[in-house]
C-alpha cells in the first residue's frame, strides 16, 4: 500500500483496507510517541503548519509528531501576522509554504480550504480541520482509540452525543464508524439533529443509526460514549447556542446506568459535557485519546513523507 | 369565441420533455427574458406519453453546448430540437455530465469556492435521476440546484 506524497483531505478519500493499514501502523508508532524509542526517520524534513484557526492539540500532536520522527516544523498558530491579513489569498499563502516545506498541514475556518490548498500545492496537504467540514487525523485518532481499547470497531454500539449538526468531528466519524459495521446512536436536542445526508451515508454501508434525544436510555447497551462540545463558534446566532448549551452532562450518576466496559471519549475541549469527576473513572479515555494523536500522526507523516517504514 | 394556441416555431429552439413545474428555472438559467428579445412560449404540466412535462419554446435562437449542459443540471431528460424553417433540424437529448465546473455555485456560504479564491466552483455528480451533486470542495449537497446557477 502506497501512500507516498498522498494529501490527506476526508476520509472518504480512504477505503476500509487503508484505514486498518494506517491504524496498525500506528500502534508500531506508540513507543516513539512516548519517546521510549528515537528515530531520525524524517531527518531534514520540514513540516508547515498553518492554523488560521485556534487548535491546542491538533497544532501540538503534530508538531509532537514531526518532531518525535526526527523532523522539524514552521508555521503559524494564529494569522493576525500573516499576509493573510493584508488581504492575501489562500492559495498565494499555499503556494509560498508549499515553497518552504516538504508538507502542509493547514487548519481553516472555511469548508474546502484543504481540498484548495491541495489544488495549489505540490507538497501533501494535511487536512487539520476545514470550518465545518472534515477533521480526518481527528477521525482516524478516534477509530484508533476505539481499535485499541475495544480491540475491534465492528460490532461496538456507538452513542454519538451532542452537537450532531455543527460539529465536523461526529460526521466523519458517523461516517467512517458505519464502514466499519458498529452500531450507532445519535443522541442530541432536537434543533443539534445529526444532518439528513450523514444518516442517508450510514445507510448506504447497511448501518441503521438510531436518533434520540434520551441519553439515559441509550448508555444502557453502550459500547462508547463519543461526547462533543456544543461549539459556539458554529452557531449563526447566540440565541440558539443559549438555548442548548448544557443540555447533556455526562457525570457519575448516568455512569452508573452503564455497563462496566463503556468508554467515554471526547475530541476536547470540553467545557460542561463531562464532570471532571468522570476523569478518575475507568471509564474516561479521553487523555489517552489526545495522546493517541501523536502515534497516528506519526504514522500518517511516516507514510507520506519516509523513505522506508519504521 | 377565439382559442388562443402555441404554435409551432419556424426558427429557433424547442426544449422538450423538461421536468414538470422547471420550465421558469429553464428559462432563468438561460437568463430568458433578459437575452432575448425572441417570442418566448411556456407550456407547464403538459400531458405526454410519458406523463406531464413543461415545454419551452424560444423563437430565432439556437441554444449553445454549454447552455444545454446547464439545462441539464434541473430537467435531465429534456431534449432539445434546433428548429429551422419549421423542420427539427437537430434532435439531441441533454446530457448529466459527470462533473460541473463552473456553471453552478456552492450553496453553501463558508465554502473556500466562495471566497476571494482563483478557483471556480466544482461538483461531482453523484446521481444522474435524481440529479444529485457534491462540491468538490466542501463534500455538502445544494438542495436547490437551480438557485447556485450563475
Amino acid at each position: 500500500m502506497n501512500f507516498k506524497h498522498r494529501d490527506i483531505i476526508s476520509i472518504k478519500d480512504f477505503s476500509k483496507e487503508e484505514i486498518e493499514y494506517i491504524l496498525e501502523y500506528a500502534k508500531r508508532m506508540i513507543p516513539y510517541a512516548k519517546a521510549e524509542k528515537h528515530t531520525t526517520l524524517l531527518k531534514q524534513h520540514i513540516l508547515a503548519t498553518l492554523f488560521f484557526e485556534p487548535s491546542t492539540r491538533t497544532r501540538l500532536s503534530f508538531e509532537s509528531a514531526m518532531q518525535r520522527l526526527g523532523g522539524s516544523t514552521i508555521g503559524f498558530s494564529d494569522p493576525s501576522g500573516t499576509s493573510q491579513k493584508k488581504g492575501e489569498s489562500l492559495a498565494d499563502t499555499i503556494r509560498m509554504a508549499d515553497s518552504y516545506s516538504d508538507a502542509i498541514v493547514i487548519r481553516h475556518p472555511q469548508e474546502g480550504a484543504a481540498r484548495l490548498a491541495a489544488e495549489f500545492s505540490n507538497v501533501p496537504i494535511l487536512n487539520a480541520g476545514d470550518g465545518a467540514g472534515q477533521h480526518p487525523t481527528q477521525c482516524l485518532l478516534d477509530l484508533f482509540t476505539i481499535l485499541t481499547e475495544k480491540k475491534k470497531i465492528k460490532g461496538n454500539n456507538v452513542v454519538l452525543l451532542g452537537d450532531l449538526k455543527y460539529g465536523r468531528t461526529v460526521h466523519s466519524l458517523a461516517y467512517a464508524l458505519s464502514l466499519f459495521q458498529a452500531n450507532l446512536t445519535f443522541v442530541s436536542p432536537e434543533t443539534l439533529k445529526m444532518p439528513k445526508e450523514v444518516i442517508h451515508e450510514c445507510k448506504e454501508f447497511g448501518v441503521e443509526p438510531v436518533s434520540t434525544t434520551n441519553l439515559e436510555k441509550a448508555i444502557k447497551e453502550a459500547d462508547v460514549l463519543y461526547a462533543t462540545r456544543i461549539q459556539r463558534e458554529r452557531f449563526p446566532d447566540a440565541e440558539e447556542y443559549n438555548r442548548v448549551v448544557g443540555s447533556y452532562k455526562v457525570d457519575n450518576a448516568l455512569l452508573q446506568q452503564a455497563g462496566e466496559d463503556l468508554i467515554v471519549m471526547h475530541p476536547l475541549p470540553r467545557i460542561v459535557e463531562i464532570d471532571p469527576e468522570v476523569d478518575q473513572t475507568k471509564h474516561a479515555v479521553y487523555f489517552t485519546q489526545a495522546f493517541n494523536g501523536v502515534p497516528v500522526r506519526m504514522a500518517l507523516l511516516s507514510l507520506i513523507l519516509g523513505d522506508k517504514k519504521l | 369565441m377565439k382559442e388562443l394556441k402555441v404554435t409551432p416555431i419556424k426558427d429557433g429552439t424547442v426544449i422538450d420533455h423538461i421536468t414538470p413545474g422547471r420550465a421558469l428555472k429553464v428559462l432563468h438559467i438561460l437568463k430568458i427574458p433578459e437575452s432575448t428579445v425572441s417570442v418566448v412560449s411556456i407550456l407547464m404540466n403538459v400531458n405526454g406519453k410519458k406523463g406531464k412535462k413543461d415545454i419551452v419554446k424560444i423563437e430565432n435562437r439556437e441554444l449553445a453546448p454549454k447552455e444545454v449542459n446547464k439545462i441539464a443540471l434541473i430537467a435531465p431528460k429534456a431534449t432539445i430540437n434546433i428548429i429551422r424553417d419549421y423542420e427539427v433540424v437537430k434532435k439531441h437529448t441533454v446530457q448529466v455530465p459527470e462533473e460541473v465546473i463552473g456553471l453552478t455555485k456552492c450553496s453553501n456560504p463558508t465554502c473556500i469556492s466562495n471566497a476571494r479564491e482563483p478557483v471556480e466552483s466544482r461538483f461531482y455528480v453523484i446521481s444522474k435521476d435524481p440529479v444529485r451533486i457534491r462540491c468538490y470542495f466542501c463534500e455538502r449537497e445544494p438542495e436547490d440546484i437551480a438557485a447556485g446557477i450563475v
